[in-house]
């Protein structure tokens, strides 16, 4: 066996491994006897049920679907803008996000609205960002893209500062600090049902452009050269990428790291090729954020959140593979 | 195959050259010299349609290339950009395969045709043991001919290389001039460009001198490359020698 195919079936393993811990483990310990029992129908005591279902199914689901989907835009981000240290957020989505959902619990509209708000905020900033990135003729487009996207998210920033600092500091501000830094405590099924389809939708151009996706990450002047229209690819890329976003986003908060840091170890392991590490960087993703929200919820007696755990984690682990690297990126 | 008449080119607000016209027959090589900045890669980016025209028409086998779409075009024209390093660790395998995109569909992966092609296009340049090399591991050399090979892979009728032998060791650069004499003989035509006109000597038919982005000759290599338009463009003295069997070579005065 290649170490390629190695690649897959120890993501694949520690996947299936870490969601049967993470099932297991928590206030209520439950067995694996049960929680197979359970999957299979098989008759169980109310209470189990109830945790593997109602409490935990969806946070695992939540954790699968979110990390995956932002490892796979940040996959698709990196490879475009030629760079191994893009994130999903570079052209605003999560600032946008951000302060949609601010925008939400300040105006006290109720949890579906803040989502709404949350995932509109993510599409309106990356559409404006691209909207002036594109009209700005004469310079490289992605650099006027990048540049762009900082010049709007600080703008952004300065909002939701604003709104923080108006917001009433006992009933909204704890709700707001909450929401930045992200969690996967109150999750329903509900919110997956919308979330995950509209992440799958993101998802569908990625695996259909897989191998064209590769020549975007040649300078402009080649791929271009080599036949591509570079611009309408890039356009479709960065609606897919930010659609999967601005969906994980609006459930979860935001939860930094996951999409820089997996897309860039799933290279190390595979290769740049996007149809090949598409698959790895999805399944390493979700399993990333699985532990880390497993962790969120047992490390102490009050949950911490996990977009603060990413970083903790995130921060040396990035640095021990760029030292371990062999090959640049 | 191409014919290009009076061009004016440059980028968005701001001509480089203007009154550019020549033909290039089918297995034709012709070589642009000319002083830095000159605009040699802008007429080859606008040759390719990579830069709008300011003016003037460029013709690719009998159709304007406004009217054709980017894979057309790249199934006519390959590209060989002087050589980057700020690529992502594809093997030489995978980014000659790249070469093959204006043949496949949107939504295509490349099949075993395309990776025969590619297979091919790897043996005729001698770099078939290169294939499953990193292009950011090897030799600048090395990725001079995976480009060619690149542009190769989509079977094009007319190669355009922007200095190819630029920042290449002297057996190198013969090695690639050879390689446009072999390519021209199998009926491809050729565009390129380079800073020494010993290369027009060398392997062109004609030699294309652009000056401030105007023509200053254009002709048979022995008939313009002389010691008066190599001053006028370079602003160096320089002694074009005749050699015994027929061939010239241009050597540089140190007096000032």
């Amino acid at each position: 066996m290649n170490s390629r195919s190695l690649s897959y079936l120890l993501a694949a393993g520690a996947l299936v491994g870490l969601t049967a811990l993470a099932f297991a483990v928590g206030r209520y310990p439950i067995s694996i006897h049960e929680i197979l029992s359970v999957l299979l129908g098989q008759h169980v005591s109310p209470n189990v049920e109830t945790v593997v279902l109602q409490v935990r199914g969806p946070r695992v689901l939540a954790a699968l679907v979110v990390g995956a989907a932002l490892a796979a835009a940040g996959t698709a981000y990196q490879g475009m803008f030629r760079n191994p240290l893009v994130s999903p957020d570079i052209l605003g989505v999560s600032t946008g996000a951000a302060l949609g959902a601010v925008l939400g619990i300040f105006l006290s509209l109720n949890v579906l609205f803040i989502q709404l708000f949350a995932f509109a905020g993510g599409l309106a900033a990356v559409g404006l960002v691209y909207f002036i990135g594109s009209r700005l003729r004469g310079h490289d487009p992605l650099l006027a893209l990048v540049l762009t996207g900082v010049v709007i998210g600080t703008l952004l920033g300065s909002v939701i500062a604003l709104l923080k600092y108006l917001a009433d500091p006992y009933n909204q501000l704890p709700a707001i600090t909450y929401w930045l830094l992200g969690s996967l405590a109150a999750i329903s099924p509900g919110d997956l049902g919308v979330a995950a389809p509209l992440a799958l939708l993101g998802l569908a151009p990625m695996l259909l452009l897989r191998w064209r996706m590769n020549l975007l990450a040649l300078p402009d002047d080649e791929a271009r050269a080599l036949g591509v229209d570079t611009r309408k690819l890039r356009t479709l890329i960065v609606a897919a990428a930010t659609l999967m976003t601005a969906a994980a986003v609006a459930v979860s908060g935001i939860i930094g790291w996951v999409g820089l840091l997996i897309p860039h170890a799933a290279r190390l392991l595979v290769g740049p090729d996007f149809g090949r590490l598409l698959p790895l960087a999805m399944l390493l993703g979700a399993a990333f954020l699985l532990a880390v929200d497993t962790l969120c919820r047992t490390l102490a007696t009050i949950e911490v959140p996990p977009g603060v755990l990413t970083a903790l984690i995130g921060t040396p682990f990035f640095l021990w593979l760029f030292a371990l690297a062999r090959r640049s990126w | 195959m191409l014919a290009v008449e009076s061009l004016a080119f440059g980028f968005p607000g701001r001509t480089v050259g203007r009154d550019v016209s020549f033909s290039l027959e089918a297995g034709e090589v012709m070589c642009v010299l000319g002083p830095n900045g000159g605009g040699k890669t802008t007429l080859f980016r606008t040759v390719l349609g990579l830069l709008p025209k300011h003016h003037g028409v460029i013709r690719l086998q009998d159709q304007e290339i406004d009217n054709l779409s980017r894979s057309e075009i790249a199934r006519r024209i390959g590209y060989v950009p002087q050589g980057h390093v700020g690529y992502f660790a594809f093997t030489v395998r995978e980014f000659v395969l790249m070469g093959r995109s204006a043949h496949l569909g949107l939504f295509s992966v490349p099949g075993r045709k395309d990776k025969k092609i590619s297979e091919r296009s790897l043996e005729s340049l001698d770099i078939a043991h290169l294939a499953d090399k990193l292009v950011t591991e090897i030799s600048g050399g090395e990725r001079q001919l995976a480009l060619v090979a690149r542009a190769l892979a989509q079977e094009p009728k007319l190669l355009v290389l922007d200095e190819p032998t630029a920042s290449l060791d002297f057996g190198n650069q013969v090695r690639v001039l050879q390689r446009i004499s072999a390519l021209a003989a199998s009926g491809i035509s050729i565009l390129f460009s380079s800073h020494d006109p010993d290369h027009a000597f060398l392997c062109a038919r004609r030699a294309l001198l652009l000056a401030e982005g105007r023509v200053l000759e254009i002709g048979a290599p022995r008939a313009v490359i002389r010691a008066d338009t190599l001053e006028r463009m370079y602003g160096v003295s320089v002694q074009v020698m005749p050699l015994p069997g027929g061939a010239h070579t241009c050597l540089p005065s140190m007096n000032r």
